[in-house]
């Protein structure tokens, strides 16, 4: 009845096309989901919109969304670009933030250029530890990485609930006190510094991935492990390297998110963004210029939905089944990018085929 | 004697309450990974399960017709994951991630208009514990599977009867070829592609009903999240379990036991005159690091019915054969 046939060569516009289409068909499915649960679309959109634009002291906490958003799809961009798929960016987040948070608790009273340097760089040893680890045990013993990442995610984040209930906590709530003022990222334009940093990283991520040595060596390896061995590609080495950048990078959101916008350490920091961070990487299909958008506009769902629940006191998850629209139309559609449905015509008995 | 026989009675019975939302959740993830599919939305589909049933029970307070759209539900969010992975081939990690992050947005939509609501009597009368006489006196394990809801022992016999499908019968061997090489099953007849999506849409119906379960039966209540992580841990047990439904009511019950030990233990446990408290975060840990630590052990054993199935996570499209 129907067959589908790959595409010879989809032009770079249809595939523009196709895919703005993909959204637009994915917002007309949420309003109408949207219209059935007994709420109007459109205002819902116009105040998603107004929520994370509408002033300057939204735009800003929106573009706090951003900066995580865009260092986490940096840092697993590196992991998919060799297909480690590393969905451990939110442990590594957190592990990020876990070291950060020890230096600013334990020598809080050092000055801002030792103590934020200092840091910076445990919060990537951490988040860079937690990503080797799967990396080991995949070159050495062949395991799965997809689910040790995934079982790290949920290590690290009892851990952070372990310290905050725990060793960690001050007086008789369960929270750890807040950092010392020189723990603090300061901030540029309103917006705290790490927005520089993420866009430092995405243009060294942009750079390493297609101009240096590890970053051909990590897209033969992507493209197939047998053809990285013929070439002499050091395997082992090369994936345990790159998921050590990809870990640290992620540690380093971790880092800016507890010492800017926290400025302590708690349990639901990382609030899921290693998860988000991952389909925006998958959207933007591994382009770092490409993970300014798609990072823009999940943050811009996620800020458009905080606004929702205090306006039109419609709970802020609106936003996250808005999230799931969007990712299954826009997939769905690359789909047809490379595929084009041809219907067969029945073949009559006896007839020629044809 | 007779005292601590009936504490340890009392502690399974918990155990397995516990462990049964648990268990349903991963026979459900069993049956999606045996035919080559890596499903991340166990927790979204649990919870679409749990507050759609709640909403359907209030409504309409017949529990059962609940549990049925409880199920349905998880039907109609596995055929999203179905449709995209299996007729279009999209991504399983970010489409099961995403069919996560959907599902626990719509479930709080969905629960907004019931959170606090109590449910129907009714609710108690079918789907509560039944005592079985006779068979509930049984020291030890009769009150664990015959003073419980009905869920619990149906939870273990799917389990059994999910055992024998997939070693004894031809559909159930067939559907491990498709997980296993699916252009072999192909080339041998087998439709691959309906196969999976018979066994991911009956997976998912397992997901749902493991959801109304826990807001019907265990919790008797809905809030946001309410399954807080069980999706999760149903994933995690899928491999614990080797992709094995009889060794899933081990790993589910011994997930309820760990569980239940963490209720005492943060009391603290007496022992040589001294109080061990053990915090629950790290007990909270336990599961992850078990199934990290069995993901390790089966690489390492070269017995192939412990491995995952070979296609997992893999796309299979004939025309590309």
């Amino acid at each position: 009845m129907m067959r589908m046939v790959r595409r010879s060569n989809p032009s770079k516009n249809m595939q523009i096309l196709m895919r703005a289409g993909s959204v637009v068909a994915a917002l007309a499915a949420a309003a109408l989901l949207m219209a059935a649960l007994g709420y109007n679309p459109f205002l819902v959109y116009y105040n998603m919109v107004a929520g994370s634009f509408g002033t300057a002291y939204r735009l800003q906490a929106t573009i706090h969304k951003v900066i995580p958003l865009l260092v986490l799809s940096l840092g697993i961009a590196v992991a998919f670009k060799m297909k480690f798929w590393n969905i451990g960016a939110e442990g590594q987040m957190a592990m990020g933030g876990f070291g950060a948070a020890y230096a600013a608790l334990k020598y809080g009273a050092l000055p801002p250029y030792i103590l934020l340097p200092l840091m910076f760089v445990l919060g990537m040893i951490c988040g860079g530890i937690w990503g080797v680890i799967p990396a080991i045990l995949k070159v050495k013993l062949g395991t799965n990485e997809t689910l040790v990442t995934l079982m790290l995610n949920y290590i690290a984040l009892r851990w952070l609930t372990y310290l905050q209930y725990g060793p960690w906590k001050v007086g008789g709530f369960p929270r750890i006190p807040d950092f010392s003022p020189n723990a603090v990222l300061p901030s540029l334009f309103g917006i705290h510094i790490g927005w520089m940093v993420a866009v430092l990283l995405t243009a060294a991520v942009y750079v390493m991935l297609r101009r240096t040595k590890l970053g051909y060596e990590i897209a033969v390896l992507g493209e197939s492990e047998s053809t990285a061995r013929y070439a002499g590609i050091n395997v082992s080495k090369v994936t345990i390297v790159a998921m050590l950048i990809s870990g640290a990078v992620c540690g380093l959101a971790g880092m800016m998110q507890t010492s800017a916008v926290e400025k302590t350490l708690t349990e639901q920091f990382t609030g899921g963004l290693g998860f988000t961070a991952v389909i925006t990487t998958w959207l933007a299909r591994l382009s770092p210029i490409g993970m300014i958008g798609t990072s823009f506009a999940f943050a811009m769902l996620i800020q458009g939905g905080g606004y929702l629940e205090t306006t039109m006191s419609i709970s802020s998850k609106m936003a996250d089944v808005l999230q799931g629209v969007i990712i299954f139309f826009v997939l769905g559609c690359d789909f047809f990018i490379q595929y084009k449905i041809q219907l067969r015509k029945p073949v009559r008995k006896g007839g020629e085929a044809k | 004697m007779s005292a601590f026989l009936n504490d340890a009675a009392v502690f399974l019975q918990v155990v397995a309450q516990l462990g049964t939302h648990i268990l349903l959740g991963t026979l459900g993830g069993i049956l999606c990974e045996k035919v080559g599919n890596l499903n991340l939305g166990i927790e979204g589909i649990m919870l679409l399960g749990a507050s759609s049933g709640f909403f359907a029970c209030i409504a309409t307070g017949n529990p059962l017709l609940a549990v049925l759209v409880s199920g349905l539900t998880g039907v109609a969010a596995a055929l999203i994951y179905a449709f995209l992975t299996v007729s279009l081939r999209c991504n399983q990690v970010v489409i099961g991630l995403a069919l996560t992050i959907f599902g626990t947005g719509l479930s709080s939509i969905i629960g907004s208009s019931i959170a606090g609501r109590a449910l129907p009597g009714s609710v108690n009368a079918i789907l509560g514990t039944k005592t079985i006489p006779v068979l509930s006196q049984i020291p030890i394990l009769g009150k664990m599977l015959f003073q419980q809801s009905p869920f619990v022992p149906l939870a273990v016999i799917l389990s059994i009867l999910l055992y024998f499908y997939f070693n004894k019968t031809n559909p159930g061997l067939n559907a491990r070829m498709v997980g296993h090489n699916p252009a072999a099953a192909d080339a041998s007849g087998i439709h691959v592609s309906a196969y999976k999506y018979v066994h991911i849409l009956a997976g998912g119906f397992l997901m749902g009903i493991g959801g109304g379960f826990f807001s019907m039966v265990y919790a008797g209540r809905w809030q946001n999240e309410l399954t807080a992580g069980a999706g999760w841990i149903a994933v995690a047990l899928v491999i614990f379990s080797t992709w094995d439904p009889l060794k899933a009511i081990f790993g589910a019950y011994l997930f309820g036991a760990v569980r239940g030990l963490t209720f005492k233990l943060q009391s603290g446990i007496p022992i040589f005159g001294q109080k061990l408290v053990v915090s629950s975060s790290l007990l909270d840990m336990l599961p992850y690091l078990a199934t990290i630590l069995v993901l390790v052990l089966i690489t390492l054993r070269r017995k192939p019915e412990y491995k995952p199935p070979k296609s997992l996570g893999d796309p299979y499209f004939r025309e590309d054969r």
